[in-house]
């Protein structure tokens, strides 16, 4: 069934991903190809893993971007330009312009708690949800010729075999610098709804209208050094050594 | 709608869990391995262990890759072809072994020293240099002569301790933090779990990096400052902090050297050095007696200023007042720094504040009584929140010691050290210097048949423990602890292969290597290292290094290279102990080792390394290694970590000591041991009581638990060494004023760099060429995806780097008109390299830098010949000499730090210009062959027979 | 987006088919005529030769029979479910013709509304792509039912030239349909030009607040499904120039033809021949046009690969 879920799905599981924290290491991206490569459907194929055209289906990737500010301070020899850390994996819309599309009903968003998932059974590989995704978030196995897309660890999140703290997507549960969070965005009261409303949590293109699920934190504005330099206090006497060495005596005096 | 799939929701991961260490990285973290029909299913952090706490980095959940990749080693191989071809019989280890032991019993009977022995990323050091005492050759070391000695030995030498195995940020309280060029391979986990922490909190973050990627690009603050000017950035600091009276005279006078009176007899030999008493007690200046009293006399009241005459007529200063009256030049204002590093005077004034005000303006108190060593009760500990990490990018400059001196300095005078909030030591540190041993490697320390007198790295006290000859030339093959490299703390193993081709000073008959890709990444100028290993004597037709073993898991460059290869295990195949005798993973609040086990079992023909060489040692019959019957003391590496014994009752591990197992630190072999960790996670930890986790330096609750833990026999607190006398009698010989002198070739050198202050000089690499010509620096960056040259083998971490451009700044892109994807050609004074470019903005604008060790030669790693790895990868090795220009005497230097012998890797200088699109990137080298490599699948589907 | 040559297979022979089918379902050629059933049958084959090709890039055509289900929200699935019942009129009114030398009016209107509304549905899977801008306005729908007709238009003139029907009116028609046509699809091509991009890498990262962006490094460093499928490239001179190789071969060459032939009138082998030409000259234009139809569409996920 492609048609997306009458009623705002009672939970909206997903993540909130904190572009100020991240350090762009990877470990979320190889976490999740080990955890689901061996998980939910057909395995993460590589292609000539070993060769020169060496390419496979990852759920998550990291890119990285530079971004110049108009007019950024320049601090020495270095400007203001900075890199920020980007993961990206499905975004789990309310309006997933990927379920509508699949001509199969291979393609769904889950009902109970809003999961954009693909029923591999039903795929017949035609890519058409891949393309109505604006963000890149499903990748087509080349080996299995199904189409693989995050599925929020569907089967470590509700996995009764596993300790309730485990039960978190893969790559929340391996991110080094904590800037991953998972939880219920439809409730407010949340542990992430509340990051969100703090920290200004945004969407990614909101004008493609897909209203997505999981939210960004902006990075943090960097904060200038130069602007402290007048908090430094000036001594009285600050000409070379010898008010450094009679303040030092009154010092030895105190202690 | 009721049609949703049913998804199988509850599968088991797996049939079952081991836990042990992990071996992607240096990091050492906990990790589960999920095991499902045999094979790995997942790795995750282990959440108990105490590195990661559950999480884990790129690297370690790719470890299934590793673990399976096609460039394992199978078996052990001999050499048929000439060498550097990768033409390989398989072996028996039988014959391996035999033919390991006939070679290395040759020279240890003829002459010792004709063994060189090097490791490279080994985490067994405390067995492979035990190994190489026993086999009595002085050439031993691994590998932080290329990686961060002027690090550890500048933080050992000036307060007990240095970064990342010795000491971390307190990330729970400290306010700020700043990070000076870090490798992002290297404590990892925990850097980044702290940057978390940081952020929740809202501490600030200060990165000084000439490159904004990685941690830098989440840094609050960034100073994207000139390579090697660090040390001038520091001592600028330090020169408005003195202006502005933020120091803290209190923690000065008690646990720094500050006091420390200092001899003025300029012309004599203890010009510069401490002033001691008839029984050798230093002196310090009594101000209410006015008169000099030895260190910790009771009462005292020590001047910080001041010239007294001493007993003997002489007179001395406090060294505080030499300290004060060096930095507080105006040579060191912010305005007078601001060309050589290019950083504006507003920003290093800035920092200056920011560090003032959090230091003593946001103090922290942690309410614990503590009684300090002299005896002193105090209510509560006093934190000056602002710690400070760093690593390479410091230390692998020719003036890194230095450098990282004048970081710990300047902690040391704003009081955070081991206190709440800053930098806090990791057990079994603080160690003072005169803790450590001195290096052994004398002629009179080595001989035929029988071991090193001691062991071969330590701390040299002076010029009287070097290890050189009569005339002054090196005893060891890479001229460590000689007149070139004083302090060369961890060896120098990147002037092995050059000065055992030299012969200077003296050929070496086998060399003998382990996890060290010296044949590639590991080497500078790896062309002619390349050319060294195969280079042959015209006059007798056999090779300069006549006999070469390596062992290795992976078919890296250098296994091309060897004539007998030891075939390793995976780290999942294998024991390991990381042991507080050798690279601890302790935290500041614990004290902790661990251990590696065989969670999968080896379906090849390989044996882990330290079995093998404790097979060897046994063969040779070393004592340690085999009975006086000859019989091997020990199966295997497992029963080693066990069995032997450092001193009596501590061993390789510290947990689960005594018959019962309840025993930590101290206590009787175990032979449940390595059971007890493995049902543990692999680990140990044991909790400092809060009485004694901080101020360990002078802590004596600390100083007890370190005795009860057989860290030490006896207390050894240690007192801040801001000025560094056994520089100071460096200098002395070097003045002619001290026995022993200087040779004159090393004196001018010696007395520019061995000041017993912190000091900056220009790099030699970059002072000692043309400045015009070479207009730019070149450095690599650590992508926190990949581990050294690990990682391009892993068929999934390859995919994340599995080329690299040269990064070059936007304004020299706009000067030479490129965009991304041209090619260009980079040169140095010692070579050129032609490369793809890619455009950045967030870099020193004077800095083009890449990537770490992704170019790969063609036909290594089990890698198509034609991967990006070997076509677009490059080295930036190519452009760096291990040897600096001629002097006008024609002598070259090491490119190396003058005390310690540390590799001089970012002290390069280079020019750019355009070049024609190429194909590959320059130097290209002939494809070597794969020696017996598994054949590789066109397409992988890790995990699909589990597939639902 | 990647221009996949069965898609465009798919997409040109199908609306040739279909847009013939169309045509004969108008009643316009002879039912009785040996070329009117030869239409018939080369209607059928072009559709089912377009809808067998489009299974040539599923990962698991063997199970291309779900994509029937889903009619109501997929017009992909709409497509499929279409193109097979509008087989239904479309075999009654060819074997009509064949078989009785009949033409059946209802069959016949009911099989010409379901092409239309069959080549609608296929238009409308890419219209209904919010992520690909140029694509998605009611042009796409406009071009691909007035391409597809022209097509009919063009191939009913061979058959009506072999004997199938009026000589003047079918070519006249054809070039009425010709101008509607490339009219519309110049309006078309005109629009993408004019796009200002919905998302750019600011919006797509939400950090244009901060300034400029621009991709750093990709999160993996060679090409991969993503980057193949969505971020191909063609360089805009090159595009240009097969811009004008469609207009001339689709629109001109054609028209030019088809007009000499309406006023020359008559039929027989050289008119066949010569209209067959301007036909193979049409579907070369609309191969190329359907050719940078993918290739010079922008897919808003190149934001994340600095394209």
């Amino acid at each position: 069934m492609t048609t997306l879920p009458a009623l705002p799905t009672p939970k909206k599981l997903g993540l909130v991903i904190d572009l100020d924290t991240c350090v762009g290491c990877h470990a979320c991206v190889v976490s999740c190809k080990e955890w689901n490569t061996g998980g939910y459907g057909s395995a993460l194929s590589d292609q000539d893993p070993y060769g020169a055209d060496v390419s496979g289906a990852w759920l998550n990737r990291v890119h990285s971007f530079e971004v110049v500010p108009e007019g950024g301070e320049v601090v020495g020899e270095a400007g203001q330009a900075r890199i920020v850390h980007f993961p990206k994996s499905c975004l789990h819309c309310e309006d997933a312009p990927c379920v509508t599309v699949c001509p199969t009903g291979a393609s769904y968003k889950r009902s109970a708690d809003g999961i954009v998932l693909v029923d591999e059974d039903k795929c017949i590989g035609c890519g058409l949800c891949a393309w109505a995704c604006p963000y890149g978030a499903r990748e087509m196995d080349l080996a299995a010729g199904v189409m693989k897309k995050c599925t929020l660890c569907i089967d470590r999140i509700y996995n009764e075999t596993l300790e309730e703290v485990d039960r978190v997507p893969s790559c929340v549960r391996t991110c080094p610098a904590s800037a991953r969070h998972f939880g219920d965005l439809g409730d407010p009261n949340s542990a992430v709804s509340k990051l969100v409303a703090e920290r200004g949590g945004m969407d990614l293109m909101p004008e493609q209208g897909t209203r997505p699920v999981n939210k960004y934190l902006p990075p943090r504005p960097r904060k200038s050094l130069a602007e402290s330099a007048h908090t430094l206090p000036l001594a009285e006497n600050t000409e070379g050594a010898r008010g450094f060495f009679a303040w030092l005596d009154g010092m030895l005096d105190r202690i | 709608m009721n049609s949703e799939p049913r998804v199988a929701l509850s599968r088991p991961v797996a049939d079952e869990v081991r836990k042990t260490t992990c071996y992607m990285c240096a990091c050492r973290c906990g990790i589960n391995v999920h095991l499902k029909d045999g094979k790995i299913r997942y790795i995750e952090g282990n959440r108990d262990h105490p590195v990661n706490r559950g999480v884990l980095c790129a690297k370690g959940s790719a470890g299934i890759m590793q673990h399976y990749a096609p460039a394992r080693l199978r078996a052990p191989l001999k050499r048929v072809g000439p060498r550097g071809f990768g033409q390989f019989q398989e072996i028996s280890w039988e014959e391996a072994l035999s033919t390991a032991t006939e070679w290395l019993g040759h020279v240890r009977h003829t002459d010792p020293k004709k063994l060189a022995f090097f490791t490279g990323r080994d985490q067994s050091q405390s067995l492979t240099g035990f190994w190489a005492q026993q086999f009595g050759t002085p050439n031993y070391a691994a590998h932080g002569g290329f990686c961060s000695v002027n690090m550890a030995a500048a933080g050992i030498m000036t307060l007990g301790g240095a970064f990342w195995e010795f000491g971390a940020p307190d990330w729970d309280r400290t306010k700020l933090f700043v990070m000076f060029g870090v490798a992002e391979d290297h404590d990892s986990n925990p850097i980044k779990m702290g940057i978390g922490k940081l952020k929740q909190r809202g501490a600030r973050f200060v990165s000084v990096n000439p490159v904004r990627t990685g941690y830098s690009a989440v840094a609050d603050s960034w100073i994207g400052i000139r390579p090697g000017t660090d040390g001038l950035l520091i001592l600028s600091v330090v020169h408005e902090l003195l202006k502005a009276r933020k120091i803290d005279v209190d923690y000065l006078v008690r646990y720094s050297n500050a006091s420390w009176l200092v001899i003025d007899a300029p012309g004599t030999a203890e010009h510069g050095l401490f002033a001691r008493d008839g029984e050798g007690r230093v002196q310090v200046y009594e101000t209410v007696t006015e008169r000099p009293v030895p260190v910790g006399t009771k009462g005292a009241r020590a001047a910080l200023s001041g010239r007294f005459e001493l007993a003997d007529g002489r007179f001395a200063v406090p060294s505080f007042q030499l300290l004060a009256e060096k930095y507080l030049d105006p040579k060191y204002a912010p305005e007078a720094v601001t060309e050589e590093t290019g950083v504006a005077a507003d920003v290093i004034r800035g920092l200056a504040a920011e560090i003032a005000r959090v230091a003593f303006d946001e103090t922290i108190i942690v309410e614990q009584p503590w009684t300090d060593v002299n005896g002193e009760r105090h209510p509560y500990f006093v934190g000056r929140p602002v710690s400070f990490h760093a690593m390479r990018g410091l230390s692998a400059h020719s003036n890194g010691f230095q450098t990282a001196r004048a970081l710990h300095m300047l902690q040391v005078l704003i009081g955070a050290v081991d206190c709440p909030g800053a930098f806090r030591f990791e057990p079994p540190y603080p160690k003072p210097m005169t803790a450590h041993p001195t290096p052994h490697g004398k002629a009179e320390h080595f001989g035929s048949d029988k071991p090193l007198s001691g062991p071969h790295l330590g701390f040299p006290r002076g010029p009287e423990d070097l290890l050189v000859d009569a005339e002054g030339k090196p005893t060891r093959i890479d001229k460590a602890f000689s007149w070139d490299a004083p302090i060369a703390a961890h060896g120098m193993m990147h002037m092995v292969i050059a000065n055992a081709h030299a012969g200077d000073p003296y050929p070496i008959d086998v060399l003998f290597m382990y996890m060290a890709n010296m044949a590639w990444n590991s080497s500078m100028n790896t062309a002619g290292t390349m050319k060294m290993l195969t280079d042959k004597d015209p006059e007798t037709g056999e090779y300069r290094i006549p006999k070469i073993i390596y062992s290795d898991a992976y078919s890296s460059e250098m296994v091309a290279y060897a004539d007998l290869v030891l075939p390793d295990t995976t780290y999942l195949e294998r024991y390991d102990c990381i042991s507080l005798l050798d690279r601890p993973i302790s935290e500041p609040d614990a004290v902790q080792d661990a251990i590696r086990w065989p969670v999968l079992e080896p379906d090849r023909d390989v044996r882990a390394f330290q079995t093998v060489l404790l097979d060897l040692g046994a063969r040779l019959k070393l004592p340690g290694f085999a009975d006086n019957h000859g019989h091997p003391l020990y199966k295997d590496y497992a029963d080693y970590i066990v069995r032997h014994e450092r001193r009596p009752g501590i061993g390789p591990l510290a947990g689960f000591r005594g018959t019962n197992g309840d025993k930590a630190g101290r206590g009787a072999a175990n032979p449940d041991q390595l059971e007890r960790y493995i049902e543990n996670g692999s680990f140990f930890s044991a909790h400092i009581p809060l009485e004694a986790q901080f101020m360990k330096h002078a802590n004596q609750a600390y100083q007890d638990f370190a005795v009860r833990m057989g860290f030490f026999d006896t207390p050894q607190p240690v007192t801040f060494q801001l000025y560094l006398e056994p520089l100071q009698k460096f200098r002395l010989s070097a003045e002619g004023l001290r026995e022993p002198v200087a040779p004159e070739t090393h004196r001018d050198r010696i007395l520019q760099a061995f000041d017993p202050l912190p000091q900056w000089y220009r790099p030699f690499g970059e002072a000692l060429v043309d400045r015009e010509a070479y207009p730019y620096h070149a450095i690599t960056q650590r992508p926190a995806a990949m581990y050294h040259s690990w990682g391009s083998m892993n068929a999934w971490l390859r995919q994340i780097h599995t080329k690299n451009p040269l990064y070059v700044p936007g304004p020299i892109c706009d000067e030479f008109g490129l965009v991304d994807g041209d090619w260009v050609w980079v040169t140095s004074s010692h070579g050129r390299i032609k490369v793809e470019i890619a455009r950045m903005e967030a870099v020193n604008s004077r800095t083009m830098w890449t990537w770490n060790a992704i170019g790969k030669r063609a036909g290594t790693w089990a890698l198509d010949a034609n991967a990006p790895e070997a076509t677009k990868g490059f080295l930036m090795n190519h452009l760096i000499n291990e040897l600096l220009p001629p002097r006008s005497d024609g002598m070259r230097w090491s490119n190396s730090d003058p005390i310690t012998g540390q590799a001089a890797w970012y002290d390069l200088r280079v020019r750019i210009e355009k070049a024609e699109a190429g194909a590959v990137s320059e130097p290209h080298f002939p494809t070597v062959a794969q020696p017996e490599p598994e054949p590789h699948p066109s397409v992988l589907r890790y995990g699909q027979e589990w597939a639902t | 987006m990647h221009p996949a040559f069965s898609i465009i297979i798919l997409t040109t022979l199908s609306g040739l088919g279909y847009g013939l089918a169309a045509v004969l379902g108008l009643g316009l050629l002879d039912p009785a005529a040996t070329a009117t059933k030869c239409a018939h049958v080369l209607a059928l084959a072009l559709i089912s030769a377009g809808l067998l090709s489009s299974t040539a890039h599923l990962g698991n055509p063997q199970r291309a029979w779900r994509a029937l289900s889903q009619w109501r929200s997929s017009w992909l699935s709409r497509e499929g479910v279409m193109s097979i019942v509008t087989f239904v009129p479309l075999l009654v009114s060819a074997w009509a013709s064949i078989t009785e030398g009949a033409y059946l009016p209802l069959p016949g209107l009911i099989g010409t509304v379901l092409c239309v509304v069959t080549v609608y549905c296929t238009s409308m899977i890419y219209a209904s792509l919010k992520s690909v801008q140029a694509w998605y306005t009611p042009l796409t729908p406009a071009c691909y039912a007035l391409l597809a007709a022209t097509g009919g238009f063009v191939l009913a003139s061979v058959f009506a030239f072999a004997g199938g029907g009026n000589t003047r009116a079918l070519p006249l028609l054809a070039v009425g349909f010709l101008i509607a046509a490339w009219g519309t699809k110049l309006r078309w091509r005109e629009r993408m030009k004019s796009l200002v991009p919905l998302s750019t890498p600011e919006s797509a990262t939400g950090l244009g607040n901060i300034g400029r962006v621009r991709l750093f490094e990709r999160p993996h460093v060679t090409e991969n499904y993503l980057t193949r499928e969505m971020g191909f490239k063609v360089a805009r001179k090159h595009a240009k120039k097969l811009w004008r190789l469609a207009l001339v071969a689709g629109a001109i060459v054609p028209a030019v033809l088809l007009l000499v032939l309406a006023a020359l009138g008559g039929q027989g082998v050289l008119p066949v021949a010569i209209a067959s030409l301007a036909a193979l000259a049409h579907w070369l234009g609309v191969f190329v046009e359907r050719w940078l139809f993918f290739a010079e569409a922008r897919h808003s996920v190149v934001n994340y690969y600095g394209g």
